[in-house]
């Protein structure tokens, strides 16, 4: 039961994230998106590991590498929408953005 | 087993080493490194060459527990070029990443992201268990989207995002598909999932992790953030993203579909990745066509060169009794893989020449500078025969596998796009070396140290003789290769 219980949390964690990905052109939504994303792939992940008698612990090893990698890129996401910022004034990439450079 | 280890780790420890030392020691030690690197791929090359596929089992732990590292033939000598490659990149950086041009936070950053980016491609290229890779490709695309945004231009951070969104939707794409698999087999060793129970999962799986895969090797129609990425790159770090970076993602699809899952492969499949590849080859040899830099004609032309890899699919046993060799197209898909490797640095190396001498990359600012920079436009020039798929060079060896295999096996219609992207390539190709060897002269150049020419040029004849010698490389490509490469898909 709880089982179902995660992996259809992870599953509207995803659905959340592509929402946000898709909807909103601000970067670090979008970048925020992805980590929603990610999070809910580990947590399905991590339920199957968690299925028969035996608990499975690889999939936790495997979930905590992927934290780390996670981190690593949102790092360096954000690391470049600051530069952006600061050079631009704006957090969005030009080819999104209106005529008064706003991103919509 | 021990030069494995040394390529693997080397580059890292190196990349480490060149951010912790003093900055007066910086270029000497990531140098050390790095030849220290391509002795122990060509060491490794030639275990390989003598003795069959080299295994590493980590810690002893055998899989589905443990990770095996396995470096057969096509590892190897994408091992071997990616050495050679870097190791003329970080010639040509000596003199182009020199603090003065790019700026101190450029020639700072160069050198330990060009290591990091070395280790990734490595560990991609020998890794057998698909989380691994995942992880090995993940810190492959980081290491690529900082050396685009290593300038700090607004154009080149703009593009470095762009890459990064693009890469980590791969990566998530690529994710999603490991997990489903380890859900359903509970292993994710190639060598395992070549030998499971299918289940229905693994189509949806298989899926997810070549789409993202796809995504990240910049194959039409997923390319859009390759060509403004690679011309805003200074141009060692565009001729690394170029030439390697797409090669890693590519590997995996080859390993996905030709080892972990080749029962999967239905014809519609098939032919969905060649299309793709078909119109990759013509759109990007049409987009080439209309560009006035010189950067950018080049960054084009790696979408089309990319697109002819994907022909493999279908292509891949074509028919062996027309075929006096085994495994004809898939040989021909890696050949093409190393051939525009060598070629594709070569070119953006001779471009950055052309920006240090001249300024600019405008076609109109390059004219007549073959007089002034006679070597680096013959190596222009060698470099654009590979592309173009001209005897004697690789890239002929290359499309002459594809070709072959596409009549025997009477798909002829994958021959047309062979040969239709080959004049594409020729015309693209001709305005830049037209505007070159003309004699009037725009822009008077600064003088360039002739040792920093020789670089393209030594590239350029790898190139070339990767073909004069094929029988080599060919044989080494044939060691620990997969069934189906030889039966088809």
């Amino acid at each position: 039961m709880s089982l179902t219980i995660f992996a259809l949390t992870g599953a509207a964690l995803i659905g959340l994230g592509v929402y946000g990905l898709l909807a909103r052109l601000h970067l670090l939504r979008r970048i925020i998106a992805f980590n929603l994303i990610g999070s809910g792939l580990f947590l399905f992940f991590g339920a199957t590991g968690a299925r028969g008698e035996i608990l499975d612990p690889i999939p936790q090893a495997l979930i905590i590498t992927g934290i780390v990698v996670a981190l690593s890129a949102s790092a360096l996401a954000v690391g470049l929408v600051v530069a952006l910022a600061q050079g631009s004034g704006r957090a969005s990439l030009p080819e999104d953005e209106d005529a008064e450079g706003r991103a919509p | 087993m021990t030069p494995l280890v040394v390529v693997l780790s080397l580059p890292l420890l190196t990349a480490l080493s060149a951010i912790a030392v003093p900055a007066s020691m910086r270029v000497t030690v990531a140098l050390g490194g790095v030849v220290t690197t391509l002795i122990a791929a060509l060491w490794l090359g030639g275990v390989v060459w003598h003795g069959g596929p080299v295994v590493l089992v980590l810690g002893g732990w055998q899989p589905p527990i443990g990770i095996v590292l396995r470096a057969d033939g096509l590892a190897a000598a994408l091992i071997v070029m990616s050495a050679l490659v870097i190791a003329a990149v970080a010639a040509a950086a000596r003199y182009e990443m020199a603090p003065t041009p790019a700026g101190p936070r450029a020639s700072f950053g160069f050198w330990p992201l060009m290591l990091l980016l070395w280790a990734a491609l490595n560990a991609v290229f020998v890794s057998r268990d698909l989380f691994n890779l995942y992880v090995g490709l993940e810190l492959l695309s980081l290491a690529a989207v900082a050396l685009v945004a290593i300038s700090g231009t607004a154009q080149a951070l703009a593009s470095a995002m762009r890459y990064l969104l693009f890469a980590l939707a791969g990566s998530l794409l690529y994710l999603a598909g490991v997990v489903l698999v380890y859900a359903t087999h509970g292993t994710l060793d190639i060598t395992l999932l070549g030998a499971r129970v299918p289940s229905p999962v693994d189509a949806l799986a298989l899926g997810l992790m070549t789409a993202g895969l796809l995504a990240k090797t910049a194959l039409f129609p997923f390319h859009v953030w390759l060509p403004p990425a690679h011309s805003a790159a200074p141009a060692p770090a565009s001729a690394l993203l170029s030439a390697l970076v797409p090669k890693g993602s590519f590997l995996i699809v080859m390993r996905l579909w030709f080892e972990a899952m080749p029962d999967l492969a239905a014809p519609s499949a098939l032919l969905a990745l060649a299309a793709m590849g078909a119109i990759a080859v013509i759109w990007g040899g049409a987009l080439a066509l209309v560009q006035a830099r010189l950067k950018l004609i080049v960054a084009y032309s790696t979408v089309a060169q990319l697109g002819y890899l994907f022909l493999v699919f279908p292509l891949a046993g074509g028919d062996g009794i027309n075929q006096p060799w085994a495994a004809g197209a898939w040989t021909g898909a890696i050949f093409q893989a190393l051939s525009h490797g060598l070629a594709k640095a070569a070119m953006f190396l001779a471009a950055g020449i052309y920006i240090a001498a001249v300024g600019s990359d405008r076609l109109g600012d390059l004219r007549g500078l073959a007089r002034a920079l006679p070597m680096t436009s013959f190596a222009f020039a060698l470099a654009a025969v590979t592309l173009l798929g001209l005897p004697p060079s690789g890239g002929f060896t290359a499309k002459y596998l594809l070709m072959t295999s596409a009549f025997a096996s009477g798909q002829w219609v994958w021959a047309i796009v062979l040969a239709g992207g080959g004049l594409l390539a020729a015309l693209y190709l001709y305005r830049p070396v037209a505007a070159l060897f003309t004699r009037e002269i725009r822009v008077r150049p600064r003088a360039i140290p002739r040792a920093w020419q020789a670089i393209p040029l030594a590239l350029a004849a790898l190139a070339i003789l990767l073909g004069l010698l094929s029988a080599m490389p060919f044989d080494l490509l044939q060691i620990g290769r997969p069934k189906p490469a030889e039966d088809g898909l």
